[in-house]
């Protein structure tokens, strides 16, 4: 299995990364490498082993409903590229939310 | 099962709903901050909720009850292993650049959630997909007014827990969808899951909506599933579906367009201007490269567990309203009106019907003397000045014939009104029963001074002594009206006029 230059461009979309035409010549290449490396597992025969949701066999961890510590307004915004003392900036946001 | 938009337009409008609602839990779904509303920006947020590096998410044990508390009640298969994915897209709102949700295992599936019209104008089984677990996003903020300006980010929400319903395309108008989500809603509620306040975002909507049309060779056209979003209120879902049904219909007549000749439409809801209207089409939104969550193990849900959240669930509103019509002999549409009340007033209701042992009278009083009293004053039966045991001493004295009922309704909004007890209201208002003896008294008198009523009376006319009654009331105000009437009739029937 290898991948092509449109689905390279996909991802790259996907991922907001602006590829360069070289960019692009360049991860086609490297990527199809990686997936074929990993595809060689598609030639193990899985027919009697269990789907793998988590590498970990631990299984239902929680914490209770108890109120922990927040961050203070300015140290939750120290990091942030610009704020206004109570909201983080971001360029203008007009469209859709994403979330579903 | 009928519908009213089926009943006239020439086609079938197909609905399905994909309702968010936030779970009332304390602190968020992978951290402990408060969830509480109104917090000024910024001020419930940690590493966890940021996003920031190195911090890693522990599941709330309260939120993942209440997520198969609202499964089971509607009546969801519970799976007994579930784990969560991470669903990829940037945005602002959304600091980790993922939502951690569920894809392909989530912890329920295959439920049902049924709508009785109460005045029986219809009623609809509606399938549920699912009912997922995940984390909600920030808000943005952005000011039109101020021009092509920044956005404002606020990231206390980020990490609320939210319950994801979503049902089959099984409803059929716009009043059916709004009746459904009432339903959902009182349902949620009367089990403590969420207190679905729509204004506070605890709850929300999105609608995908097509329609069928017959065609003259007995073929169906279906018209392009649009998704609605931006609804604020459950009547501008039945509107915007009103509107949408239409729209569609005109755009099928224009164009001819069916399903599957294009992506799958969003389009936004505008209130103020009624309509809807189409969105950007982002063509890789749909693909959110889901993968599993390595932060979060698995959980398993055993079947003691499930059973253990069965027991402790209370019953839901659909059953409720079985019980009373069952327990108290009052109608289907009478049950409906108490139950969508809430379980608090249903509770003071039972206890009410029990004093008085009387369901029919106890319904009547709650209906148009509590209820009203509650709209008036804007508040809850939790905040009523009275015991149902006040309310049943009125209902009580009345049946004995101290009063009548509209003396009965006056020393009630006394009660309400003065917070003293009914005896001592009923003796400041210097109501006492009137004695036999006075009341005969009484009727003699008027039936003196009324020869043309008598002469009515004994010619066949009963009604007539309704004009002593009046006259009786004016002369002294304690009388019973019921008395009077028997009375008097009987006076001028045994002929002692």
């Amino acid at each position: 299995m290898s991948l092509s230059r449109q689905d390279v461009a996909k991802v790259g979309m996907l991922a907001r990364l602006a590829l360069t035409e070289a960019d692009l010549d360049r991860m086609t290449g490297e990527l199809s490498k990686i997936v074929e490396f990993v595809s060689q597992l598609s030639t193990l025969d899985t027919a009697d082993v269990e789907p793998l949701a988590h590498p970990l066999d631990t299984r239902n961890v929680f914490r209770d409903d108890e109120p922990g510590t927040s961050l203070s307004t300015e140290q939750a915004l120290a990091s942030a590229p610009r704020h206004d003392g109570s909201c983080f900036l971001v360029p203008a946001v007009l469209g859709e939310s994403g979330s579903a | 099962m009928t519908s009213p938009s089926a009943t006239t337009a020439p086609y079938t409008t197909v609905i399905g709903l994909e309702v968010h609602v936030q779970l009332q839990t304390r602190t968020k779904l992978f951290c402990g901050c408060s969830t509480s509303f109104g917090a000024p920006p910024n001020t419930q947020v940690c590493p966890t909720c940021l996003g920031l590096p190195g911090s890693l998410p522990v599941m709330n044990r309260r939120a993942f009850d209440l997520a198969l508390r609202s499964a089971l009640a509607l009546n969801c298969k519970i799976a007994p292993f579930t784990k969560w994915d991470r669903k990829n897209y940037f945005y602002p709102d959304l600091p980790k650049g993922y939502q951690i949700s569920q894809y392909d295992l989530p912890f329920s599936s295959d439920g049902s959630l049924e709508v009785v019209d109460p005045k029986g104008e219809f009623s609809r089984q509606v399938g549920i997909v699912r009912v997922h677990l995940e984390e909600d996003a920030g808000k943005s903020m952005h000011d039109e007014a101020a021009g092509v300006a920044d956005s404002r980010i606020d990231l206390n929400r980020t990490g609320t827990p939210l319950c994801e319903i979503v049902s089959e395309p099984d409803l059929r108008s716009p009043q059916e969808a709004r009746a459904w989500l009432g339903e959902l809603k009182l349902l949620l509620v009367y089990l403590g899951v969420s207190d679905c306040n729509m204004q506070e975002g605890s709850l929300r909507v999105d609608a995908n909506v097509n329609l069928h049309i017959p065609r003259d060779d007995g073929s169906l056209a279906k018209t392009p599933i649009v998704e609605i979003k931006n609804m604020n209120s459950f009547r501008s879902v039945e509107r915007a579906l009103a509107y949408e049904a239409a729209r569609q219909y005109e755009e099928w007549q224009a164009t001819g367009a069916e399903l599957g000749s294009a992506p799958k439409q969003t389009r936004g809801w505008d209130d103020a201007a009624g309509v809807t209207r189409g969105q950007r089409h982002k063509e890789e939104s749909s693909d959110y490269r889901y993968f599993p969550e390595p932060d979060l193990v698995p959980v398993t849900v055993s079947e003691e567990q499930v059973a253990a959240v069965r027991a402790e669930m209370g019953e839901p509103p659909a059953v409720l309203r079985g019980q009373l019509q069952e327990t108290w002999k009052i109608s289907a549409y009478d049950a409906d009106v108490l139950v969508n009340q809430g379980r608090d007033l249903v509770s003071w209701y039972e206890q009410l019907a029990r004093l008085t042992g009387d369901g029919k009278v106890a319904s009547n009083w709650m209906q148009q003397d509590v209820l009203r009293t509650l709209n008036e004053r804007a508040s809850t039966i939790a905040e009523f000045p009275l015991e149902p045991a006040a309310v049943a001493d009125i209902i009580g004295r009345i049946a004995k014939g101290d009063f009548d009922t509209s003396r009965g309704r006056e020393i009630f909004a006394a009660v309400v009104e003065t917070g003293k007890s009914v005896a001592e209201v009923v003796a400041e208002m210097g109501i006492a029963a009137v004695d036999d003896s006075d009341l005969e008294a009484l009727c003699r008198e008027l039936i003196a001074a009324n020869p043309k009523i008598v002469a009515d009376v004994q010619g066949g006319k009963e009604q007539a002594a309704g004009g002593l009654i009046g006259q009786a009331k004016r002369k002294n105000p304690n009388v019973n009206p019921g008395k009077v009437r028997a009375m008097c009739l009987e006076l001028i029937k045994r002929g002692e006029a």
